[in-house]
C-alpha cells in the first residue's frame, strides 16, 4: 500500500497547477523537435537548460523529462507520414508505418502508435514506481568498488547501442572519459589539461559538448548531405479510429513490445533504440504471416512504438536509483540535476520524495497529455515539415547559441561548442558514433573518484573488485556481455539490425 | 603507402585515438604526479585511460590495413557549410558581450545562412530580424537571462528597449 501512497504524493505534485503546465510545455516542445529532423532531444535539453534555472527543480526536471518522451511521439509521426525518422528510435516505425500511410491508413497508424505508446508509458510508469524503491535500497549497500564495476558494466552496455565497430565504440568511451577529466582534480586541486586557460579549470561543461557534437555537428552534416526529397502525406489524415480487428491484431504486439522495451530500458546502455529494433524483430519472428512486415503490418508499428516509449521511461530507473545514466539524454538529466543542486543517486528517493515521485507521476500525466493533444494536432506538425531546412537551421543555431551561453554566462562556452561542432562533424565523417562519448564524459569523474576510493580502502589491492560480491557479479556480467556481443552469431544479428538505418 | 589503407574511416579513427590517447598519457607523465594505486595522484587515471586509448587506436589502425577489409575512402569534407556555420557561431560568441543579442543574433543568422548554398537575401533578412526579435523578447525580455540586449555604449542607453 506504500506504493499507492507514494503514487498519490507523486500525483499531487505532478498535477499541481504550474507543474502540469511545465509538463505540457515539455511534451509539446519534445514533440516539436521529434517532428523536426536534424535536432534531437540531447541538443534541445541542453538548449533549454538555462530556461529552467528560474524554476523549482521539480518543475524543471518534469519539463526536461517531457521533452524526452515527447520526442519519441513526434519522431514516430514523421516516420509514418514522411518515411523520415525524427529520432533514431523511430527508424523501425518507418518500415511499416510509412507503408500503412501509403496504403491510405495513415490515421490508423498514427492512432495505434499513439495509443500503443500510451499503454506502454502507463505500464512503464507503474514499473518505475514498483521497482525503483527496492533498487534504490540495494544501491545504498554499494561501495566505491561496486560503483566502479557498475559503471564499467554501464559503459560496456552502451557499446551494444552503438552501431558499427565495437572497438571504435570502446575508443569513443575512452575519449569521453578523458575529456571528462579535464579540469580541477578534486583530490589534489591540480588543474588538469586546461592548457593554461582559466575557463577550463572547472572542466568542459556538458552543454558545449552536447550542443557541439549533437547540435552543430549534426547541422553541418545535414547541410552537406544536401536537401533530401520529402514526400509528405499532407492531404488529409482521416480515419483516426482503428477498427476492433485492428486493436485485436495490435494489442498482443503492444504488450510484447512493452515488456521487451521496459526490460531493455532498465539495462544500462539499453534504451529506446534497442527496444524498438528488438520488438520489431520479435514480432516478425512470432507472426504467422511474416511476409506482411514491411508492407504495412499493424503489429510492425504497434510493437516498436510501445517498446521505444516503454524503454524511454524505464531508462529513468538507473538514473533515479543509482545516479547512472543509461543514454545521452539521461547523461544530460544528471547535468540538469546537478545544476539544480540535486545529487543524483539512491538518496534522492528518501531525501526528496516529492521530486522523485512527482517526476514519476508526471511521466504518466505527460503521456496522457500527448495522446489527447497530439492526435488532433497532427495537421500542425505536418505543416512544420514543409518548412525548408535552409530556414530551419539558422533558427536552431540561434536557440542553441543563446542556450549554451546562458548555462554559465560564458562566451568561451560558445567557442568551445563550435570546436566540438567541428569534432562532431569529424566523427560523422569517420563513422564514429558519439553517444558512447557523452556517456563516458559524464561518468569519467565519477569513475575516477570511485576507483580512487576503492583502492584507497583496499590499500592498493585491485582484488577488491573481485572479492566484493556485488562488484564481482557486475564484472562477470560485463564480461558475459562483451563475449555475447563479440560472438559471431550475435555480431551478425547486431549488424543486420543496424543496416536498416 | 596509400594502398595499405584499406578502410580509410578506421585508419583515421585509429590515428585520432592513438594521437589523443598518447597526448593525454604523455602530458599525465610529464606534468602530473602519477602516485601509487593506493594513493593516486592527479595523473594516474588519465595516464591509464590514455594508454588504453593509445592501444585501441593502434589496434583500429592495424585492423584497417587488413587485406580482407573492403577498400573505402572517407567522404569529402564540405568546408563551406563548416566554415559559415562554425564561423558565425564563434562570431556570435565574441559579439554577444560587446554588442548585445540584437546585433549578434542578426550576424549569426545571416552568416550561418551563407552556408546553405541557396542564399536568398530578402528571405534571410526577414528571417534574421524575426528570429532575433523573438529570441530577444523570449530569452532576455521574458526569461530575464543575463544577456545584454544592446551594445554597451552610452549612445544606446536612450532607447527604452536597451534598458531591459
Amino acid at each position: 500500500m506504500e506504493l499507492l501512497s507514494n503514487l498519490q504524493l507523486g500525483f499531487s505534485v505532478a498535477l499541481a497547477g504550474s507543474n502540469i503546465l511545465y509538463c505540457f510545455v515539455g511534451v509539446i516542445l519534445g514533440t516539436l523537435i521529434g517532428v523536426l529532423p536534424g535536432i534531437g532531444p540531447v541538443a534541445t535539453i541542453a538548449m533549454l537548460l538555462p530556461a529552467t534555472f528560474a524554476l523549482p527543480p521539480v518543475s524543471a526536471l518534469i519539463m526536461l523529462a517531457g521533452i524526452y518522451y515527447g520526442a519519441q511521439y513526434g519522431g514516430s509521426t514523421t516516420a509514418i507520414l514522411v518515411n523520415l525518422p525524427g529520432e533514431v528510435s523511430s527508424v523501425v516505425t518507418c518500415l511499416d508505418g510509412y507503408q500503412m500511410a501509403r496504403n491510405g491508413h495513415a490515421g490508423k497508424a498514427l492512432a495505434i502508435a499513439a495509443l500503443g505508446s500510451f499503454f506502454a508509458g502507463s505500464v512503464a510508469t507503474f514499473l518505475i514506481a514498483a521497482f525503483a524503491p527496492p533498487l534504490a535500497e540495494m544501491a545504498l549497500k554499494f561501495g566505491p568498488a561496486d560503483y566502479f564495476s557498475l559503471m564499467v558494466l554501464g559503459l560496456l552496455a552502451a557499446v551494444v547501442l552503438a552501431h558499427g565497430s565495437l572497438i571504435k565504440a570502446i575508443g569513443m568511451i575512452m575519449l569521453g572519459l578523458l575529456i571528462g577529466l579535464i579540469g580541477t582534480d578534486v583530490n589534489s586541486g591540480v588543474a588538469r589539461y586546461n592548457f593554461g586557460m582559466p575557463e577550463l579549470i572547472d572542466g568542459v561543461g556538458i552543454g558545449p559538448i552536447a550542443m557541439g557534437v549533437f547540435g552543430f555537428g549534426e547541422i553541418i552534416r545535414n547541410l552537406d548531405a544536401g536537401g533530401e526529397q520529402r514526400e509528405v502525406f499532407t492531404k488529409k489524415v482521416t480515419g483516426l479510429m482503428p477498427t476492433w480487428s485492428d486493436i485485436k491484431a495490435a494489442f498482443p504486439a503492444v504488450c510484447r513490445g512493452t515488456a521487451l522495451g521496459s526490460f531493455l530500458g532498465i539495462l544500462p546502455g539499453g534504451g529506446p533504440v534497442l527496444g524498438a529494433f528488438s520488438a520489431y524483430t520479435l514480432e516478425k519472428k512470432l507472426s504467422k504471416t511474416p511476409e506482411r512486415f514491411g508492407k504495412g503490418a499493424i503489429e510492425g508499428v504497434a510493437a516498436p512504438e510501445a517498446a521505444n516509449n516503454a524503454a524511454a521511461q524505464t531508462s529513468f530507473i538507473p538514473l533515479l536509483t543509482l545516479g547512472i545514466p543509461s543514454n545521452p539524454v539521461m547523461a544530460l538529466m544528471i547535468g540538469a540535476m546537478i545544476i539544480h543542486g540535486i545529487q543524483p543517486g539512491p538518496q534522492i528517493m528518501t531525501a526528496k520524495p516529492d521530486l522523485f515521485w512527482g517526476m514519476i507521476a508526471s511521466m504518466w500525466v505527460g503521456n496522457f497529455l500527448l495522446v489527447v493533444l497530439n492526435l488532433p494536432m497532427i495537421g500542425v506538425w505536418v505543416k512544420l515539415l514543409t518548412v525548408p531546412y535552409r530556414l530551419l537551421y539558422p533558427a536552431i543555431l540561434i536557440f542553441c547559441c543563446i542556450g549554451v551561453y546562458s548555462i554559465s554566462n560564458a562566451w568561451m562556452d560558445v567557442l568551445l561548442a563550435a570546436a566540438f561542432g567541428m569534432i562532431g562533424y569529424l566523427f560523422a565523417k569517420l563513422e564514429c558514433e558519439a553517444a558512447p562519448l557523452l556517456l563516458g564524459f559524464v561518468l569519467g569523474p565519477m569513475m575516477e573518484e570511485n576507483l580512487r576510493r576503492a583502492l584507497l580502502l583496499s590499500r592498493g589491492d585491485p582484488a577488491v573488485f573481485v572479492t566484493r560480491p556485488i562488484s564481482a557479479t557486475l564484472l562477470v556480467l560485463s564480461f558475459i556481455l562483451l563475449v555475447i556481443v563479440m560472438a559471431p552469431a550475435v555480431r551478425k544479428k547486431r549488424e543486420e539490425a543496424f543496416v536498416e538505418e | 603507402m596509400r594502398k595499405f589503407i584499406r578502410n580509410a574511416h578506421d585508419f583515421w579513427t585509429g590515428v585520432m585515438f592513438a594521437v589523443t590517447g598518447g597526448a593525454f598519457a604523455g602530458i599525465a607523465i610529464v606534468q602530473y604526479k602519477l602516485g601509487t594505486a593506493a594513493r593516486m595522484g592527479p595523473g594516474y587515471f588519465p595516464f591509464v585511460l590514455g594508454m588504453i586509448l593509445l592501444g585501441i587506436g593502434i589496434a583500429v589502425l592495424v585492423l584497417s590495413m587488413r587485406r580482407s577489409e573492403r577498400e573505402r575512402t572517407v567522404d569529402k569534407f564540405h568546408w563551406t557549410p563548416l566554415f559559415w556555420v562554425l564561423g558565425s557561431i564563434c562570431l556570435f560568441g565574441v559579439m554577444l558581450k560587446v554588442t548585445g543579442v540584437l546585433f549578434a543574433g542578426l550576424a549569426l543568422v545571416v552568416g550561418s545562412s551563407l552556408g546553405s548554398g541557396e542564399f536568398k537575401a530578402k528571405e534571410i533578412v526577414l528571417l534574421a530580424i524575426g528570429l532575433t526579435v523573438f529570441c530577444a523578447a523570449v530569452f532576455v525580455g521574458g526569461l530575464k537571462l543575463p544577456i545584454p540586449m544592446c551594445p554597451g555604449f552610452a549612445a544606446f542607453e536612450q532607447f527604452a528597449l536597451c534598458r531591459v
